[in-house]
């Protein structure tokens, strides 16, 4: 039975038609995925759907009843819920205050805390959520505030699920326990709209599939029987993705970084302790491991954001200590890891964005004023030469789609050609197009005897990129290889701490 | 249409310009209406009192030189405020900053070295400036240093301020008489007056180029665009290897010697010698003025100007009726409420949402 039939949606922005006479249909029990890239309108017609958008036309059903969703309580009553991109809740409260709020329990005068959490805890055993419901939601990690996100659209009523990116965020653990709650939903005859770019979450997941490219509904209620990777990557990028790209270096160069005995100290115990490695020019060094194991600190060590307690840390032949205006002096690029604590300021345009780090260089200015021609002109080159999607160069960095944000930092950090690069997480976020394009670029800097050191939680990221792997586990170098002598077991073994003896230590390239 | 797509082709700053000078005008009608509303429940005719605060501030030449003279220090202390503001950091010690940038100047403007006016009246603002710059300095140094809270740390710097500059002006430099000030500035050290009988000086001039130049400073410089990029996200400053610790000293230097140059042009423009409690709370008014202006330095000219008028009409409203002028006051702590809170502003106003579905 169909559940929500969408037909003929238009909706128009200032500069841009979003949705292009679309059609969507999603089938009762059935998980669907709607898949495109970032801009392409998912969002917004899911929007529609949940009453926070009007449509400029088209018309929707739900249940076979024809419905005009004109807000989100409207949208609710009929049964639909959404999660999205960013969480909605208050952190100073409980779960269960959070899943409640809109229809509280009452004692008839004042609200009634214990039947609430009473309520929220029969709902969690029901799905088997693993969450408390009197703790803090701030003491929650993102992966548990989805869940609540979650359980509070089911707490008032939702038979449709709307889930927008909800695995952008998580880690691939995460991303396997959201999973395993979706199949119990869809057992418990929940229809589940999962909205993604990611195909591999796709082809795990989903009962049927439909895809959105700039605006137009490009395949809609495809089974997924029998539909390849490369299909969709062809579907959603309007052109053949190789998809299992790789490219190891022909030729490995002397040593660029060489790090012996780096220790942190933790407040409680050592966040990394004694390690050793090398990186080479033309080598793309990749830091295999699960978030949390130390790899963010590494990457500030070697930035010059943090301080080691010992360390021999040598780059080209010389010492390194300093700061990070230090660091960038000596030409070490850094991609940071989360592009929106460090990478970037929103606030700013894309102009300044691309000059962030580099801004001092006499280029963009004399005596102590930007000029403000040099710095447009080398934004636009950059804009061009990146593929940056923006209206213009002084545009809000921070209204920029993910993948295109991430160019900017991209664009910025390559462009100044350093020789040595730490990228950490490059293409979380991105689309397909945007992370084919990244690693092309990688690979090409690698050729030009760049050393790149490669940090990201996607172990296909590195399994791909990779000239070695290094796996991290609780501050320590556990192994370091070449790609090919690891199997996936094997890497998400030593990931995970176990079965650390019998893997290869070999610390030569 | 056709202009709100060329504003978005404008990178959306434009949009964003007129979108912020529509919800400060708004939030300052807002304001007024809800302060009638007040004033009719305490039994008083917001008309009469609007009309008299109209008269004191417009009404005559003589009314239209008193409100430039009341927004010249405004416009000194909400300057400083959003100065220090787009570095993220909540400069409260305004209020202080002044009082030591005041006696500094009445110190040096009452001292004799046989100058001629064109050096001795720079040198004597110099000295408020500088004053006033040490004093948020100190701000600054104790947050980078020692994390202290530069709202904590700047309320407790006021009160210490203004009693050692009580005590200055009690003792040390006391001038002879009853009351608590220090020695009549020189000529040579005073801001002439522009116009015959008006008290308007050259100060008022000064408070604009000032605020010209801030806004050049912060939008075109490379130490402004350190500022922001500390003010708006302070990790990615960091990673950029933006000198965190020694942005924050500077621009509060810079708030701090703009607070002073408020209290230098009020002693050697309108008082002519520092008088203890001189300050009806410019300090803390310049708050106001700041978020009026969005915290932008070419807004604060006009928001300066406008709680000016405000303020030189409540002359003439404690004078002609027996209105309360503390409804200044009043009008004033909605403008923060309405300017703070600029979705209220949008949902309060049913003509603006019917013209945001207009638009789509
Ligand atoms: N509020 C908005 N104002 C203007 N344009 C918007 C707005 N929201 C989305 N868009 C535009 O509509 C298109 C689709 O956006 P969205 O639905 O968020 O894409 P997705 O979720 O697939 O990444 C994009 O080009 C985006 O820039
Ligand atoms: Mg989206």
């Amino acid at each position: 039975m169909r559940v929500v039939e969408m037909h003929d949606i238009v909706k128009d922005y200032p500069l841009t038609r979003a949705l292009d006479h679309v059609d969507f249909a999603l089938d009762s029990g059935s998980i669907h995925s709607l898949l495109g890239e970032n801009g392409a309108g998912k969002s917004t017609l899911m929007k529609i759907l949940y009453g926070m958008c009007t449509p400029d036309q088209g018309h929707i059903q739900i249940k076979g009843q024809s419905e005009r969703i004109t807000n989100p309580r409207q949208a609710i009553n009929l049964g639909i819920g959404m999660v999205h991109q960013h969480f909605m809740l208050a952190p100073v409260m409980t779960v269960a205050e959070n899943i409640v709020v809109g229809s509280e329990p009452d004692t008839g005068l004042l609200f009634d805390s214990r039947k609430a959490a009473l309520v929220v805890d029969q709902l969690i055993a029901r799905y088997g959520f693993c969450i408390k419901a009197n703790e803090r939601v701030s003491n929650l990690s993102v992966g548990e505030q989805q869940r609540v996100e979650i359980l509070k659209a089911l707490y008032h009523g939702a038979e449709i699920l709307i889930l927008d990116e909800p695995t952008a965020v998580l880690t691939p653990q995460e991303v396997e326990e959201l999973f395993v709650i979706m199949r119990e939903l869809r057992k418990a005859g929940k229809s589940i709209i999962l909205i993604t770019h990611k195909l591999k979450e796709t082809l795990a997941i989903a009962d049927t599939l439909s895809v959105l490219r700039d605006g137009r509904m490009i395949t809609s209620g495809l089974s997924i029987e029998g539909v390849s990777a490369d299909d969709l990557a062809r579907m959603m990028v309007g052109r053949d993705v190789d998809l299992e790209m790789t490219n190891r270096s022909k030729t490995i160069g002397p040593i660029s970084l060489q790090v012996r005995g780096l220790t942190l100290k933790g407040k409680e115990k050592n966040i990394l302790s004694d390690l050793s490695f090398d990186l080479h020019r033309n080598e793309i060094l990749g830091i295999a491991g699960i978030e949390g194991n130390g790899q963010s600190e590494l990457i500030e060590v070697l930035t010059g954001l943090a301080k080691a307690e010992a360390i021999v840390f040598q780059h080209e032949g010389t010492t390194l200590s300093g700061d990070a205006h230090d660091f960038i002096q000596l030409k070490i690029g850094h991609v940071p890891e989360d592009r929106s604590t460090r990478g970037l300021i929103k606030e700013m345009t894309v102009e300044e964005n691309l000059m962030l780090g580099y801004h001092r260089s006499p280029r963009f200015n004399r005596r102590g004023f930007f000029r403000p021609s040099a710095v447009r002109d080398f934004a636009q080159r950059m804009i061009k030469d990146y593929t940056i999607k923006t209206g213009s160069s002084r545009q809000r960095c921070g209204s920029l789609s993910g993948g295109n944000q991430q160019k900017v930092v991209i664009a910025r950090v390559f462009s100044e050609d350093p020789d040595l690069i730490i990228v950490a997480q490059p293409t979380r976020g991105v689309d397909i197009g945007a992370m084919h394009y990244i690693h092309e670029r990688l690979f090409e800097l690698r050729d030009q005897g760049k050393a790149i050191l490669l940090v990201s939680a996607d172990l296909d990221e590195v399994r791909r990129l990779s000239d070695r792997i290094a796996v991290m586990y609780d501050g320590r170098i556990v192994s370091i290889s070449k790609p090919g002598e690891y199997t996936e077991t094997q890497l998400g073994l030593m990931m995970t701490g176990s079965s650390v003896e019998g893997c290869k230590d070999d610390n030569q390239a | 249409m056709t202009i709100r797509r060329n504003l978005f082709r404008n990178g959306g700053n434009l949009l964003a310009a007129t979108e912020t000078i529509r919800m400060s005008t708004l939030s300052l009608l807002l304001a007024m209406v809800v302060s009638a509303i007040i004033m009719a429940i305490c039994r008083y005719n917001p008309f009469e009192a609007f009309g008299a605060i109209f008269t004191g501030a417009f009404g005559n030449s003589r009314a239209i030189s008193q409100t430039l003279v009341h927004a010249t220090p405004l416009m000194f202390t909400g300057l400083a405020f959003t100065i220090a503001k787009k570095a993220s950091l909540i400069n409260i010690g305004v209020e202080g900053q002044m009082y030591m940038g005041a006696i500094a100047t009445a110190w040096i403007g009452a001292l004799d070295f046989g100058l001629p006016a064109v050096l001795h009246l720079p040198l004597a603002i110099l000295f408020g400036a500088v004053a006033g710059a040490l004093l948020a300095g100190l701000v600054g140094f104790l947050k980078v240093r020692f994390g202290s809270n530069e709202v904590i740390s700047t309320i407790v710097l006021n009160t210490i301020a203004i009693n050692i500059t009580g005590y200055l002006a009690n003792y040390p430099l006391k001038a002879d008489g009853p009351t608590a000030q220090t020695n009549r500035i020189l000529p040579t050290a005073e801001l002439p007056r522009l116009f015959q009988g008006y008290q308007l000086t050259a100060a008022f001039f000064i408070a604009i180029a000032v605020c010209a130049i801030i806004y050049l400073v912060m939008n075109k410089s490379l130490l402004g665009y350190e500022i922001r990029c500390v003010g708006y996200n302070r990790l990615a400053a960091q990673t950029a290897g933006i000198p965190i610790g020694r942005v924050m000293v500077v621009t509060m230097l810079i708030s701090g010697a703009v607070a002073g140059l408020a209290g230098a042009m009020l002693v050697l423009g309108v008082d002519k010698r520092f008088i203890v409690g001189f300050s009806p709370g410019y300090g803390y008014n310049g708050i106001s003025v700041a978020a009026l202006a969005a915290d932008n330095p070419i807004g604060v000219v006009f928001a300066g100007l406008i709680f000016g008028a405000l303020n030189a009409g409540s002359m003439v409203l404690n004078r002609t009726t027996r209105i309360p002028t503390d409804f200044i006051n009043v009008i004033q702590a909605f403008v923060i409420i309405f300017v703070s809170a600029p979705l209220l502003v949008k949902d309060i106003l049913p003509f603006h949402k019917l013209r945001r579905k207009h638009d789509k």
